[in-house]
This record gives structure tokens, sequence and C-alpha cells, in this order.
């Protein structure tokens, strides 16, 4: 391992506060803190799958939330259809999402670069409209879940603090997952894919097949947020797939650092945690938030895992 | 028959206003390499503009001229601003920091407007059913979009093709580097183009107005329906975007008015009123990925540079 760094120190600082944070929320007997950090671990999970292909296999997609509905609808359908079992809904779940990867995967990786960009946003929203167009799901109002995921006594997701920990546990155990990806062959041919495409086609990889494997593992991973999601609001709607939502994952991921394997945890911490203090302050804080957005992109490369490394060398 | 007739001008009046917003979309693109997200905001500033500017003077047609300019200006303003340091950069850069102008221009027209939606009032003269067929009555104002946006698709290829500024763009798309080699003022060029397609973006906002409400967000939905048109008609491509508009337009319009009666024949009743709205709403999406399928690049490329 190499040395101390600062960037490793905040990691490590944010993922004991994480850890810690129910501890502190019993303690002061705020509530309200650990509801909302539920929220920021599920989409902090979201944005680390949108990592895996962003940063390591260099597939931008702008459809990513279409996957948080899949996985919460899954939940939501099946809780809606009596069946309440989280062994059943979660594969679905998982099912669900890998399905729709593999499909709308296969016809995206077609094209590249901007086009890819707009597919995938194209596919969301068609996603969108489906959800809308689902009447005997509630269509356009959404669904309601009355009863969370139910694991038979292994884990009561109606617990805010299991729940909390079920879902730092699967945040845990999808970066670890990407970090052993990204260091396999697999993860390497996919590295070498983002930075030259033609050369290890010629070499001898089938590109695509590695690509939409890699697209699949990340669909399935985003749409456990999505049922996650779902349990944790008790509700799922069309809205979830908007892609106002897609944007803001991809948001949190370069601003945290794409490609890095904390920095979209990082991202999302810090973006959701803004938006809930920017609109604690006005109720106009998309009016500061837009042109923020502009200049972390215009000066602020690499993201806050970039700055703390330049931080760093000075 | 008059339904079919009157689906089909309903179409093709949805499918030029389509192209108005693509065409801007793709020259942009085409020749400034900018993924402009921000287009659809673009169109509903135009749309606000007319409102309020036609609730001002009292006119419609002198509300709708102050609104093109003033989205003409807002343009020139935001790429003087903004957009003219993306250039060069990244494409993910684009769409994020488009992304943020959108939260942005969503949240100034709720401070500005109110989030409740505007209507812009049609003048009478443009509300009479005109007689297009014998026996057949078509809305003057469908009429007149029609009319407008056939004109503008033609003056806006004599304008790149037939004069010395459209010589210019083309070059531009080329070969920047060489044309600003050649002494042509690159950066004001390119803030003309800007300038431009965010008129027609703001065009296509203000005539669908009337049709529609004015509200927030209301160009996010079109936005996508135009990226949708410039990857089926090639990105960067004129023509392209012009035949993919009305394919686009048609296929929408035609399914969403034919396809629950055509789905109510083969499924049974309540099957069909579930399935037509997601089904027509698919249609687009799914035309997309045929022509995926079959031409990755659209139907249409833009040539080689």
């Amino acid at each position: 391992m190499k040395t101390f760094t600062v960037a490793k120190a905040v990691t490590a600082l944010m993922l004991a506060g994480l850890v810690l944070l129910p501890l502190y929320s019993q303690l002061s007997g705020n509530i309200f803190i650990l509801t909302l950090f539920t929220r920021v671990v599920i989409l902090a999970l979201a944005a680390a799958s949108l990592n895996l292909i962003m940063g390591f296999g260099g597939m931008m997609s702008f459809g990513h939330a279409a996957y948080l509905g899949i996985g919460g609808y899954a939940v939501g359908m099946l809780a809606q259809e009596g069946v309440g079992s989280g062994f059943i809904q979660f594969p679905v779940a998982l099912a669900a999402s890998a399905t729709y990867a593999l499909v709308i995967g296969a016809l995206s990786l077609r094209t590249r670069g901007v086009y890819f960009i707009m597919i995938t946003l194209a596919f969301a929203q068609m996603a969108y409209y489906v959800a809308s167009g689902l009447a005997r799901y509630g269509g356009d109002d959404g669904l309601t879940v009355y009863k969370r995921s139910d694991f038979s006594g292994l884990i009561n997701l109606s617990n805010r603090t299991q729940f909390y920990y079920l879902c730092l546990a699967c945040l845990f155990g999808v970066v670890f997952l990407i970090w052993r990806i990204a260091n396999s062959r697999f993860g390497l041919v996919l590295q070498g894919l983002r930075s030259n495409e033609q050369r290890m086609q010629a070499i001898g990889f089938p590109s695509k097949r590695y690509q939409l494997v890699c697209f699949v593992i990340s669909g399935m991973m985003c749409g456990l947020a999505g049922a996650l999601l779902a349990n944790n609001t008790d509700f799922v709607s069309p809205a979830v797939m908007y892609w106002t939502r897609s944007g803001d994952l991809m948001v949190m991921v370069i601003l945290g650092g794409m490609g890095t394997l904390f920095g979209p945890v990082i991202g999302a911490v810090v973006y959701l945690l803004l938006e809930e203090f920017l609109s604690q302050l006005t109720e106009y804080w998309a009016l500061i938030m837009g042109p923020l957005l502009l200049l972390i992109v215009l000066f602020g490369r690499g993201g806050i895992m970039g700055l703390l490394g330049r931080l760093q060398r000075g | 028959m008059l339904l079919v007739v009157e689906q089909f001008l309903n179409g093709l009046q949805f499918g030029l206003l389509l192209f108005l917003l693509a065409a801007g979309l793709t020259l942009v693109f085409g020749i400034m390499d900018l993924v402009n997200l921000a287009h659809g905001s673009l169109y509903m500033m135009g749309a606000y503009f007319a409102a309020t500017f036609a609730a001002w003077t009292g006119s419609f047609l002198l509300g709708a001229l102050l609104a093109l300019g003033a989205t003409l200006v807002l343009g020139i303003v935001l790429e003087m601003t903004a957009l003219r340091h993306l250039y060069g950069r990244d494409h993910l850069d684009h769409v994020l920091a488009t992304f943020g102008l959108i939260l942005f221009f969503n949240e100034a027209v709720r401070l500005i407007w109110g989030p409740a939606g505007l209507a812009l009032p049609l003048p009478a003269w443009l509300t009479v059913p005109v007689p297009i067929l014998p026996g057949i009555h078509y809305p003057a104002y469908r009429l007149a979009i029609i009319v407008v946006a056939l004109l503008v698709a033609l003056l806006l290829y004599l304008g790149v093709m037939r004069t010395r500024i459209g010589m210019l763009i083309r070059a531009g798309a080329s070969n920047r580097e060489m044309i600003g080699a050649l002494g042509i003022n690159i950066k004001l060029l390119y803030t003309l183009v800007f300038g431009l397609g965010a008129a027609l973006a703001g065009l296509a906002g203000l005539m669908q107005a009337p049709i529609l409400t004015v509200q927030i967000g209301m160009g996010e939905n079109i936005l996508i329906l135009a990226f949708v048109i410039i990857v089926i008609g090639g990105i960067g491509s004129i023509r392209g975007a012009f035949l993919a508009a009305i394919f686009v337009g048609m296929i929408d319009t035609l399914g969403r008015a034919f396809l629950p009666n055509l789905l109510r024949q083969v499924l049974s009743g309540a099957a069909a009123s579930t399935a037509a709205p997601a089904l027509s709403s698919m249609l687009i999406y799914l035309l997309m990925a045929i022509v995926l399928v079959v031409r990755p690049e659209g139907l249409f490329p833009a040539s080689r540079r």
C-alpha cells in the first residue's frame, strides 16, 4: 500500500462518520439525520454503480435513473400483488434491471460519444413514459408501498437503524465489488477500451461484449439501489426515473471524482447535503445550484478527489 | 377520412415544430461541437417571452416578434458569458454545465413568473377554421405554423447553402482552425450561430405556446424528442433533422391517434386501453432503436470530418 494521502484520510473520515451516524442519531435524538443519510447512502450506491461504467468503462450513460425506477417498481408491484418477501422482491429487481440493461446496452453500444449519451437518455425517458402509463400501478401518481420487503426475521427493514446498516452494507459491498472488478483482468480490459478502443480491438478483444457485461453489472447495482429506495420512501413513482435524476447521479460522480473508488460516494454526500443546506436557506435553491454546477465544470477538474490530490502536492 | 387528414396535418405541424428545435441543436453541435441541453430552456423562454410581450403590447404578432428578438439576445448573452468557455472541452462537461443551466432557468422562471403556467391567447383571426379540402376544415393557427416553419426551413437551407455567412458556417463545421487562419472572426461566427439556434428554439416555443400552456419544464420533454430526431437524422445534418423531425412528428401523432383503436381490434377492451398509452409513447423510441440497429450513424449522417 502507498503511504498516507489527504484523499485517503478524508475518505476514511467520511466512512467512519457514515458507520457511526446511527450512534450520533440515537444519542442526540435527531431522527431526521438518519432518514436523510439513508437516502444519501442509497443514492451514493447508485452513483457508485454509474461510476463503474462512466469512470472505468468510459460509457457516459445519461439514463441511469431508469434502474432506480425499475428496481423500485419491482418491489412496489410485487408488494401490490401480495408478494411481500424480500427474498423474491430483490432478486426480481436485480433480474429486471439486468434484462433492461442487456437490451438497452446492446442497442446503445452500437453508438459512441454524444450518441451514447443521448440514446441512454432517450431510453430512460421511454421507461419513464411506460411507468406513467401503468394505470394498474398508479400511473403518473406513483405507487405506495404499504409494506416494506419482508426478510422473515433476518432483518427488519422498518427499523430505521437496521435499514440504514443494510443500505450501508450494500454500499460497501458494491464499492468492494467495483474495486475487485477494476483490478481484475476484466476491469483492465475495460480501462484499456476506455483509453483506446481501436487498439484493444486490434489486439483481439471483443470490445462490445466486455462493455455490455460491465453495463449490465452496473445496471444491476443501480437496480439494487432502486429496490432500497422504494423501501426507504415507501413509495415509487415515475419521477424517480425522470431524466433530471439521471443528471443528478452524473453530477455526483463528476463532483466526487470520476474513475476513483470512493469519489462518487463523497460526491453523493456533498451534493445531497449541499442541496439540503441550500433548500433550507432559500426556496429557490436551484438558482444557486445551477451556476454552481457550471463553475464546478469550468474550474474543478477531477472533482473533489482531484482537488484533494492537488492539495497534497501543494 | 376527416380524422385521418386532420391527424396527418397535426403530425406535419408537430414535426415541423420539432424541426425548428432540432435544427438549432444540430447546428450548434455540428459547428461548435457543443452539446446543449439548455436548448429546451431557450424554447421555454421563447414561450414565456411571447406570453409576456403579447400581454404588454396587446398584439400577438408584436409579442411574438419581440419574443423572437429577446431569445436571440438571450442566446447571445448565454454564449458570451458561459458556453463560450466550454468549446473544445469534453462532451460530458457540456452535458453537466448545460444541465446546471436548466436548473437555473427553471428556477429563474419560477421566481419571475411564478409556479403557475401562463396562457397565450390567440387573436380572433387565427382561430377560425380554414377550408383546405371540400368539406374539411383545419384551424388557421396550425396552418400558419406549418407555413411559417416551412418558410424558416427554406430560408435556413438557402442561408446555409447560398450565402457568404452560410459558406463560412459550413467551412467552420469542417475545419475550424483553417477558417480562423484565413482571417475569419470565428468567435463572432460562433456567437452568431448560437444566437440563431436560440432564436429557432424560441420560435418553436412561442408558436407552440398558444396550443399548450406555457409552463416550467415544457422544454425538457420536447428536448428529448429533439435528441431522438438528431440521432435518427444523423448529428450535424440539417437535412437529416428535417426529414427525421417530420417522420417523428407523424409517427408520434398518428400513433397516439390511431393505435388505441388498432389495439382494440386485437386485444380485449381493458387490455388495449392499458397498453395503448404506454405503447404509443414508446413508438418513437422503438423507431430510434430500429434505426440504430440498421444505421448506427443515423439515416443521413453529415459528411465525415
